[in-house]
């Protein structure tokens, strides 16, 4: 962030293609927003009760100890030069030490958020594969049978606590069943068997061409992202359902109609081409949402990704980890959000 | 010879305090004329445009004893051979260009699409056909507007836009629902003009539907007036002025006239029995 912000004001005066001043926009308000977030968790690190050197030199330390800490983290320094210091050591991606493995915490994180990764990917994508049909479909026939259906089923979803449904999958698909794998990514035999080039096992075990690896991966995750997958598509599809009724309503679905176009052309050609900047926005919420780590999954399907992750730190008052992961997951928010307002330039010609 | 004629034509809603009749037993006949539809808001003129097309949707109804196209009885029709009829046969022109035109489709992508529902040609035909429908609609730069999505270019012009593509497959009839409401004064008449203009070239017969006697009155061979939902009065357009119906005279009588200057304009009155009454026939 900071080198796109350096050469952002190293540029010539010169008059600026139009593009080019609206993608300098957003290269400066992502600058101001990562600036307010890392403030924040700053902030955060320093107000919380959890004293940084005890945390590190124990309670036994004696007070000569405990002060050249103190003085090695830099707390001796003014408010301001702290959060510079911090700032700079962000922009490095270094986040410290974690103080219950003394690993940087930057490296825990790269491991465990392609966990997280592969789990919400697969979660939204069944969600969208489902949900935006199944509303589309929903508002095309209001009222009958299909769209109480989905008001059922998205009901369902939105009421139900996760780790009941997640405990009730596991017990019926892996205990009683057995179609599906247990908790954790792998069976322990599978382990180590692909080189971790992405970190996410599906994608790895299918690029080092290992089937069995992907299957046993594949029955791993599949529960706990159906699952995800679910409650996206509670979401996805209400908000669709409501998004189609709209346009549906519309005088161009009319004009449509006057053509001679037959009704799918008309809601799939007309109607749908005018919710996608709307479904965009539903859909990179409900991405962001499973990409902060749903931590009650995680935790009851042994997942090692970053929701859980945070929490066994936060658990262990482990400062710099949360800390830490509260920034990926941050960044991972501001990301989403601008690739949604990219994709609103080509799905919408008015914001042009 | 008729083009359309529409006998007895009902359109129903049913309601949680039973069934409201938006249109109560039309008939008219059309020709190669200009018919005018005039009313106020709810008096069903609009209904019954919507109803020759079939696109009155669930849960309202459509009763007629027919409504024929050159004798064939539309509803008998299927659902894919009215799709054939609409657009090719009989098309219609909507009041606010700003919302009858699809937002996130260029104008040529749309005009296009509507020739060639229609036509089994490649898109380079239907590109050159879509350009010199919309010169023959008098738009200057037709290459750039077909490039140009709806919020680009201006009312009169979405308006003309939405006539070329209403016109492209070459439709017998052409229902135009209040065309120019939404329309500068200054644009209207330009709009009227190039719609007349085609209209006649093309041997069409028309659907004029307004709330506005005076432009119908100027506009249109015939008027049709409707009260809620049903004919109260059909006269040849240029003897409006002497309607005897109490409710067309109420309505030429709250008109502002240049000509004639009043200090007081008459507030309609209106007759319980109008509504009762059995509608007119709209035959020529």
């Amino acid at each position: 962030m900071a080198l796109t912000d350096g050469t952002e004001q190293r540029r010539p005066r010169a008059p600026l293609a139009p593009w080019l001043k609206g993608s300098l926009l957003t290269l400066g308000s992502i600058a101001v927003t990562m600036l307010g977030l890392l403030f924040v968790t700053f902030i955060i690190g320093r107000v919380m009760p959890i004293d940084p050197v005890l945390a590190i030199v124990g309670e036994r330390a004696s007070q000569s100890t405990y002060d050249a800490v103190y003085e090695q983290l830099g707390l001796d320094k003014p408010l301001l030069v702290q959060f510079f210091y911090y700032l700079t050591d962000v922009m490095r991606g270094d986040f410290g030490m974690s103080l219950l493995n003394a690993r940087p915490v930057s490296e825990d994180i790269a491991r465990v958020f392609p966990a997280t990764l592969e789990l919400a990917t697969m979660g939204v994508f069944m969600g969208i594969v489902l949900g935006v049909p199944l509303g589309v479909i929903a508002a095309v026939r209001r009222g009958s049978w299909i769209d109480q259906v989905a008001r059922v089923v998205a009901l369902v979803g939105y009421s139900m606590p996760i780790f009941w449904l997640g405990l009730m999958g596991l017990l019926i698909f892996y205990g009683i069943l057995g179609w599906v794998g247990g908790p954790g990514r792998l069976d322990i035999f599978y382990e180590d068997i692909v080189p971790a080039r992405t970190g996410m096992i599906l994608v790895d075990s299918a690029l080092a061409g290992d089937w069995s690896v992907f299957k046993n991966a594949f029955s791993h995750i599949i529960l706990p992202a159906s699952l995800l997958g679910y409650y996206s598509l509670a979401y996805i599809s209400r908000m669709t359902r409501s998004f189609m009724l709209e346009q549906l309503s519309a005088e161009y679905v009319t004009t449509a109609r006057v053509k001679g176009m037959s009704e799918r052309a008309v809601i799939w050609r007309h109607a749908f081409k005018n919710i996608r900047v709307q479904l965009i926005t539903v859909i990179a919420l409900s991405y962001a949402n499973l990409l902060e780590g749903s931590v009650l999954t995680e935790i009851i399907f042994s997942w090692p990704g970053i929701g859980s992750y945070i929490t066994t730190a936060l658990l262990s008052a482990d400062m710099n980890a949360v800390l830490g992961g509260t920034v990926v997951v941050g960044l991972i928010f501001i990301c989403l959000n601008i690739f949604s307002d990219l994709l609103y330039r080509v799905f919408d010609p008015r914001s042009k | 010879m008729n083009m359309l004629e529409v006998e007895n034509l009902w359109v129903k809603f049913p309601t949680r305090q039973g069934i409201f009749d938006a249109v109560r037993g039309v008939s008219f006949t059309l020709g190669k004329e200009r018919l005018g539809i005039v009313g106020e808001s709810g008096s069903g003129k609009s209904m019954t445009g919507r109803a020759i097309l079939q696109l009155i949707r669930p849960p309202g109804i459509v009763e007629a004893d027919y409504i024929k196209l050159e004798g064939q009885n539309l509803l008998d029709f299927s659902e894919p051979q009215m799709r054939e009829v609409r657009g090719q046969r009989i098309s219609m022109v909507m009041q606010d260009p700003k919302f009858s035109l699809n937002p996130v489709m260029t104008v040529g992508e749309q005009i296009m699409e509507a020739y060639l529902l229609h036509n089994n040609t490649s898109k380079a035909q239907a590109r050159a056909k879509s350009i010199a429908m919309l010169e023959a609609v008098s738009i200057r730069d037709p290459e750039r507007v077909m490039r140009a999505y709806p919020h680009e270019v201006s009312g009169g012009m979405g308006q003309r836009i939405m006539i070329a593509m209403m016109l492209i497959p070459d439709p017998q009839i052409l229902i135009a629902d209040e065309p120019t409401s939404a329309l500068d004064v200054s644009v209207q008449r330009q709009v009227l003009d190039i719609m007349d203009a085609l209209v006649k070239e093309r041997g069409m017969g028309l659907i004029f539907i307004s709330h506005d006697l005076n432009l119908v009155s100027e506009f249109c061979d015939r008027v049709l007036i409707m009260y809620a939902g049903r004919v109260v009065e059909v006269c040849d357009a240029d003897k409006l002025h002497e309607a005897s119906h109490p409710y067309t005279r109420g309505l030429l009588n709250s008109l502002p006239r240049l000509d004639q200057p009043r200090k007081h304009l008459e507030v309609l009155q209106r007759d319980p029995k109008w509504s009762e009454a059995p509608s007119v026939g709209g035959h020529s």
